[in-house]
């Protein structure tokens, strides 16, 4: 085990030309002091800080995501029924007299898929923790570049900023849902929203891809190169197994979603026929002969289901983090963890199939994507157990954090079983895009990622912003948060059971539904008092950010090296030499020790072993 | 109205953050760190789980009751009692598998609350619990995996080429069903030779052309009982899915490429009426795959009855080229206006008769 890759002289030449680096930052105090606002909050290249720019981005984005989801939430309980909310939001043309256009409704929900899924748990939840987390827990300085990291923020601004100047154009936003298939999407003529609302998107989703590629590679590098002394693979904490993992997701994956974006718009704008093949729309006989829009939905899928892992990995990494040190327990079997985390890695990339079980492929292609699909129920069952038994015999504090982060497990069962439904393509026949679908994503990758995300924000506000979010503010905003998210997705599932079609403007033209307006209503009602809940949230989040209570350095006792860092932001993270590491992360409750954590940083006892290092 | 609403909610919101502020003031008074987790702290949570865990039995459980009633009745198709069998199958190991780790997730949660002076047991690893929650699955997803495969290439497999060939035509947000007449092959048809009321794109110079039978326009399809179909699918504009909820079947339809879907419908309209108890009851085709504005209003209704109500349906049917005997209006007219054709042609009947093979 002493013959680990840290011996390299590489890895030591680079630790010492960062302490070079900051001790010349040292010796230059009064350049520090001098940084510009600009320099300082705008175009930063401190980890730090463009962690919270990730962080306040996606909170943004993901307020007007919620905002949209009551809109057509309204809509789908009480059809047609008149809403001053709706007039208020929607305005006078798409939402006259406070009832919602169709075509409005279609654009509403192709947004807020793309900017929950790309902006907020995408952009958010890994821009925000891979950033914070990864220097500080690694043991680094900073980011390997921090310029490329300065421009992933700053892509990602113009993504979101495109994305919202989308919501305004004339004909409206992007509204060919938010997997825009063609040739609906390609074609202006199939739906007002492919005009400029789909250019747009289109512009957005490669300022996006950019800005995930730059971080993404920035990540990986660091995580490879720039762990400090001691810091073994073997004893990196989750959080960074699965930050590590995720980018290499992203980098493998994004770039196939730029090719098919790409393909997208030559068949939009230049004429060229990828995906489009025997067209007769608007009175017209298109000339674009040939193509098919099924190559789209394979380029489209390649990366659009290791785009899931890439949401939910890093949830499932904060969540090990803060399940932990909160039980005060090691995490239950670590290597099984990592194993699970780079099994899911895997395999994430040969399913992609299963979301086109429908789309007339070869039989036997769908039972190969049947198989590798349901493969991905073992490792995943494999830490969901081991989550249940890392808080058995715990002495678990219930910080806020905590909450979040048990109940993501629940929400990682909860919508994990109902795969097994979708992914077995004899069952996919009749529940493929209903809303047994609406409801499985979202409990398993929606709802647990965004809790994943809360978790990670209480936990981690300390280390942020140097102060506290309000505890008990904090309870009431999980309760009412836990509680509404199931009460919004277990009853969908048997919406979709019924037979009911997602995105559809209302279900009243079909008499067989009609017995099921009650479900929505209730579903309805649970989403409203979900999005106050978040009202909570948002008051505690910005309130804490200037007055919530000072932190100490180490408020959870925890033993991970970002806890390690004096209580100001400085770069360079830590003012002296780097901090050395000893043992793994998770030694919490140690028999024969006094305290319950011992920190990495702790040398080994003569004759302990690390427990990182058991088979 | 909307004001006072508003204005009670950010007062209300006021309101509270006093009252927190307030016990937290007392508390730092007390000298203690309002945001320090106290034993008190963790007891009160570990109760909300041991409640909620209780609420998510009762709520889950009882949903599963009650909406019972609420979704699809049985399936009318024979592959469709097939899916049926497996969905229960599948589902009941799901709501085990959900309902026992979520209980041992809040168990753990409930029991283990930090309590001061306690301190939690070190327990890093332990490979037989390990193997045993990854073989333990790992053995019943193979069981899943094979059941679903075996049905799924059973229902997939290409239909025989006597099975019945009608094809479905969509286009924003309309279906158009054609019967293939009694050669069983539909004539050709190409997307250029769209124009006016041949909306279909058929090439009438195609001889199998001939005997093809389009309904008009979201008509009622109507199929016989115990006689297998094969749909063949196609697009005039974006890609639409075909979704027959009670047949459980379902395939989309991709323009430039043709896509097919069999099955045997089981059960006529009327025998479903009768079990379901609601007269008003119609098989019905969606459209389930978002095709633009009204989208969710894209459907045909289909009657499922006996051969003699089936033939009785296509003898009033035209055939897109009449025969030349017969003194029905030109081709141009017969098949594509709104409501069906009030004319009925003594020479369609013959060949209607001889549509459906054994």
């Amino acid at each position: 085990m002493a013959s680990d890759m840290h011996a390299h002289g590489d890895l030591h030449a680079h630790s010492l030309e960062h302490d070079a680096h900051v001790h010349h930052g040292h010796d230059d105090h009064d350049h520090e002091h001098h940084e510009t606002f600009i320099s300082k909050y705008v175009f930063s290249m401190d980890h730090k800080t463009i962690s919270r720019q990730f962080l306040v981005t996606a909170v943004i984005m993901a307020v007007m995501a919620m905002i949209m989801s009551i809109v057509f939430r309204l809509q789908l309980a009480w059809p047609g029924e008149k809403f001053a909310f709706i007039n208020a939001v929607m305005g006078d043309k798409w939402g006259a007299d406070g009832v919602l256009d169709p075509n409005a409704y279609m654009a509403l929900v192709t947004i807020h898929g793309t900017i929950m899924v790309f902006m907020v748990l995408t952009g958010g939840l890994s821009g925000t923790f891979s950033n914070l987390l990864i220097p500080y827990q690694i043991g680094a300085r900073d980011m390997a570049s921090g310029f490329l990291n300065m421009l992933s923020y700053w892509f990602f601004f113009l993504s979101s900023a495109t994305m919202t100047i989308s919501l305004f154009v004339e004909d409206g936003a992007a509204s060919g849902g938010w997997t825009v298939y063609p040739p609906l999407s390609a074609l202006e003529k199939a739906m007002p929203g492919s005009g400029l609302g789909m250019t747009l998107w289109l512009v957005s989703m490669s300022f996006f891809i950019v800005s995930s590629l730059l971080g993404g590679l920035n990540y990986i590098i660091t995580v490879i190169n720039m762990r400090t002394k001691g810091m073994k693979m073997t004893r990196l904490p989750l959080t960074i197994w699965a930050f590590f993992v995720t980018a290499i997701l992203g980098v493998l994956s994004f770039p196939v979603l730029f090719s098919c974006a790409l393909l997208l718009i030559f068949d939009r704008s230049f004429g060229t026929s990828f995906y489009l093949s025997d067209i007769y729309i608007g009175g017209e006989a298109l000339s674009q002969s040939g193509g098919s829009p099924i190559l789209f939905e394979h380029l489209f899928w390649f990366l659009g289901h290791p785009e899931v892992y890439i949401i939910i990995l890093p949830a499932l990494g904060l969540t090990s983090e803060i399940i932990s040190v909160n039980a005060r327990k090691p995490i239950f079997g670590y290597r099984a963890m990592v194993t699970s985390i780079l099994a899911i890695g895997f395999l994430s990339f040969i399913v992609w199939g299963h979301h086109m079980y429908l789309t007339g492929m070869n039989p036997f292609l769908g039972s190969v994507f049947v198989f590798t699909t349901l493969l991905i129920a073992i490792p995943s069952a494999v830490k969901a157990f081991n989550y249940i038994t890392t808080l058995w015999k715990g002495n678990i504090q219930f910080t806020p954090a905590m909450l979040f982060a048990i109940a993501l497990v629940s929400t990682l069962i909860t919508g994990g079983v109902t795969g097994i439904i979708l992914a077995d393509s004899a069952l996919d026949i009749n529940v493929h895009d209903t809303y047994f679908v609406v409801a499985h994503f979202h409990i398993v990758m929606g709802v647990s990622a965004i809790l994943g995300m809360l978790a990670g924000v209480y936990h981690w506000f300390p280390k942020m912003f140097l102060r506290h979010m309000n505890k008990n503010l904090g309870y009431l905003h999980f309760w009412f948060t836990f509680i509404s998210a199931y009460g919004v997705f277990f009853p969908m599932h048997f919406i979709g059971l019924a037979g009911v079609p997602r995105r559809y403007f209302t279900n009243m033209e079909f008499p067989m539904f009609d017995h099921l307006q009650d479900i929505n209503v209730l579903i309805t009602c649970f989403a409203i008092i979900g999005a106050c809940a978040q009202i909570i949230f948002l008051f505690n989040f910005f309130y804490s950010m200037f007055r919530g209570q000072k932190s100490t350095q180490n408020p959870w006792g925890a033993n991970t090296l970002e806890w390690t860092t004096p209580m100001k932001h400085t770069h360079g993270n830590w003012p002296g030499a780097l901090p050395e590491v000893h043992r793994w992360a998770y030694d919490y409750s140690k028999p024969g020790e006094e305290k319950d954590f011992i920190p990495q940083t702790v040398p080994l006892r003569e004759g302990e072993e690390d427990g990182g290092s058991h088979h | 109205m909307t004001f006072i609403i508003y204005a009670i909610l950010i007062l209300a919101a006021a309101a509270l953050w006093q009252l927190i502020r307030v016990v937290e003031l007392a508390a730092k008074l007390k000298g203690a760190d309002p945001n320090k987790v106290t034993e008190r702290d963790n007891r009160m949570n570990a109760r909300f789980f041991f409640i909620f865990m209780i609420a998510l039995w009762v709520t889950s459980l009882w949903q599963l009751w009650a909406y019972s009633d609420d979704l699809l009745p049985q399936a009318a198709s024979e592959h469709g009692v097939e899916i049926d069998w497996l969905m229960n199958f599948n589902m009941l190991i799901i709501w085990v598998v959900f309902l026992l780790t979520n209980t041992a997730l809040f168990i753990m949660a409930w029991k283990y609350y930090g309590r001061d002076g306690q301190r939690a047991t070190y327990y890093p690893h332990n490979n037989k619990l390990e193997m045993l929650w990854t073989g333990v699955p790992a053995v019943v997803l193979f069981v899943i995996i094979f059941l679903g495969i075996r049905l799924w290439n059973s229902t997939l497999e290409p239909a025989d080429k006597s099975v019945r060939l009608v094809e479905l035509y969509a286009r924003q947000f309309d279906w158009f069903a054609r019967y293939s007449g009694g050669d069983n092959q539909l004539g050709k048809s190409n997307y250029k030779m769209i124009m006016g009321v041949n909306e279909l794109g058929l090439d009438s110079s195609d001889a199998h052309s001939a005997d093809d039978v389009i309904l008009p326009k979201s008509d009622t399809i109507f199929l016989p009982v115990g006689e297998e179909v094969n749909f063949r699918l196609r697009s005039q504009d974006v890609i639409h899915s075909a979704y027959f909820p009670h047949f459980r079947a379902q395939m989309n339809v991709v323009p430039g490429m043709e896509t097919f879907f069999h099955f045997k419908p089981t059960i006529t309209t009327d025998s479903m009426r009768r079990a379901t108890g609601n007269p008003e009851f119609d098989y019905v085709l969606l459209c389930n795959k978002i095709c633009g504005a009204s989208h969710y209003n894209m459907q045909m209704k289909i009657v499922v009855g006996t051969k003699a109500e089936y033939e009785a349906f296509m003898s009033r049917k035209a055939k897109f080229i009449p025969d030349a005997a017969s003194e029905v209006k030109p081709q141009v007219d017969i098949p594509m206006a709104d409501s069906v054709p009030a004319t009925d042609s003594t020479a369609t009947k013959d060949t209607a008769n001889e549509v459906a093979p054994k």
